[in-house]
């Protein structure tokens, strides 16, 4: 070894204090990526109990060797092999959306980074569909990432750990998501709950079987039109068994379940009992001269999961 | 539950009435969005598909070191985006069946019926239960459009679909359609 070697040896020597840093930084890294792979694999593969518990007992209602009893039956094997052999549940493995909430003084920029990161191998993993596409060249990088997406949301929280919650959202059930500006005349739908109640059942008709019933809504009444889709979307983080704290809300939601179930649209469309799993409504604000009503249809491969981390970054708690 | 083994004709399908329960053996193309467009602009399809059985699929696919190719994820993709194309790949092409979810319109229902062609529905989402009855991938073309874009060569075995558009004029999806209208009306 050249002298000139030996001084450019000793002057780049890290003290043992500063290399356990650095080490710690690393882990915390990989930690973070091992933690949110293993998420995007459970979420892609796995639905949550409530969705289980409320599929099952909904398989139940449908009469026997109907279509719709087989479709159901399909449902549930797929359900059973997809856990089984870890491969996603839908080969739509839709928008990757992810909300983050987060301590004070957390860094979001670098976990976004990590979240980026870690989409891209569970898309190498085949956890997750090359799935992003560049809306105007049409180009697929293959690596799910691009402009907007994955699509990640921070919250600041009172709690001292970081929990991430995600949701993979198919296409088929997108599309079939609406929006409503209230007073709507031909549905005859007024600026109140009952106009809501309305347009709700028109676009659970509308769907029909195109997104991939027995769906779940996620519904804002009000919001900017921007806001209020949003919102609607963010319901279905709540457990299809939960309450609405919302009396007026409540009701609405085992109405429109109810109703649903009677128009006969059935699995898959093709006739039956089971229309609609569930519906989660929430509100907010409007301006006077807006109302603005946002479902957001989730299909029966409803992928949903969290995680909580502990300070190293590996799963403390499954969140669903 | 009926069957229907390759090689497939317009003789077989038109045998099929909507709600049949049916396990299709034998070959299957997939075809969507960008295959669609691609062959109403006019160009030509790089297989023959006459016979065929094209499937609105974009798959989860995976490639092992030697280089093969496997299906890990594979359900059907919302029809009625190709409503404005099918019944001229139907026509141009003789496709016999058409497999994928949601059910197609008006001009795919007429062409079925004029050349002898069959809309099958498969369990949306249910991914796993259709790919574990492809028994091999034999091909890949277009890859250009991107994975789930191109056209993937299968071989199935008791694939399970269920008849919703048959080649008599019957659409199992225009009588839903219909009939929840009706309770609709009674409850709004």
């Amino acid at each position: 070894m050249t002298k000139k070697a030996v001084k450019k040896k000793a002057s780049t020597k890290v003290s043992p204090k500063k290399m356990v840093k650095i080490v710690k930084k690393l882990d915390g890294k990989q930690q973070t990526m091992e933690s949110l792979i293993e998420l995007i694999r459970i979420t892609s593969t796995v639905v949550p109990d409530d969705v289980f518990r409320t599929i099952s007992a909904a398989a139940k209602n449908e009469e026997k060797n109907s279509i719709a009893d087989y479709a159901m039956g399909i449902i549930k094997t797929n359900i059973d092999l997809a856990k089984f052999k870890s491969q996603p549940l839908c080969q739509d493995t839709g928008t990757v959306i992810f909300y983050v909430y987060h301590p004070a003084g957390f860094h979001q920029t670098p976990f976004k980074e990590l979240i980026k990161k870690s989409v891209t191998l569970a898309t190498k993993k085949g956890y997750l569909r090359q799935n992003s596409v560049n809306s105007l060249t049409g180009e697929n990088a293959g690596t799910n990432l691009g402009e907007g997406h994955p699509s990640i949301h921070f919250y600041e929280h009172k709690g001292s750990e970081v929990e991430v919650k995600l949701v993979l959202k198919g296409g088929g059930c997108e599309n079939v998501s609406a929006q409503y500006s209230l007073p709507d005349t031909t549905l005859g739908a007024g600026r109140d709950l009952e106009g809501v109640r309305k347009v709700i059942l028109d676009a659970v008709h509308k769907a029909q079987g195109k997104g991939c019933g027995p769906g779940a809504l996620g519904v804002c009444v009000g919001g900017d039109r921007a806001d209020s889709a949003y919102y609607a979307k963010k319901q279905l983080l709540r457990k299809l068994d939960d309450k609405n704290s919302h009396k007026d809300l409540d009701k609405l939601e085992k109405e429109i379940v109810e109703t649903c179930n009677k128009l006969g649209i059935g699995p898959m469309g093709f006739g039956g009992k089971t229309t609609l799993l569930s519906c989660k409504i929430t509100h907010a604000n409007r301006v006077p001269a807006s109302f603005f009503v946002s479902i957001s249809y989730m299909c029966w491969a409803f992928r949903r999961q969290g995680i909580v981390m502990n300070k190293n970054f590996a799963i403390k708690k499954w969140l669903y | 539950m009926k069957k229907l083994d390759y090689p497939f004709s317009a003789q077989a399908v038109r045998e099929l009435k909507v709600g049949d329960m049916v396990l299709i053996s034998g070959k299957l193309f997939t075809g969507r969005d960008a295959v669609h467009k691609y062959l109403h602009d006019g160009n030509k399809p790089p297989v023959n598909l006459k016979n065929q059985i094209i499937y609105h699929c974009g798959p989860v696919t995976l490639k092992d070191k030697k280089g093969k190719w496997t299906v890990t994820a594979a359900g059907p993709t919302t029809s009625i985006r190709e409503e404005p194309y099918q019944w001229e790949v139907i026509r141009d092409y003789g496709i016999v069946g058409v497999i994928g979810k949601g059910g197609m319109g008006q001009k795919t229902l007429d062409a079925c019926k004029e050349y002898g062609c069959v809309y099958f529905h498969a369990v949306g989402g249910a991914a796993q239960v259709l790919a574990e009855r492809i028994k091999s991938v034999d091909g890949l073309y277009l890859e250009e459009f991107g994975l789930p874009e191109a056209i993937w060569e299968l071989s199935v075995e008791d694939f399970p679909v269920v008849v919703t558009m048959d080649a008599h004029g019957n659409s199992l999806h225009k009588e839903v359609e219909a009939s929840s209208k009706e309770i609709l009306k009674a409850v709004l």
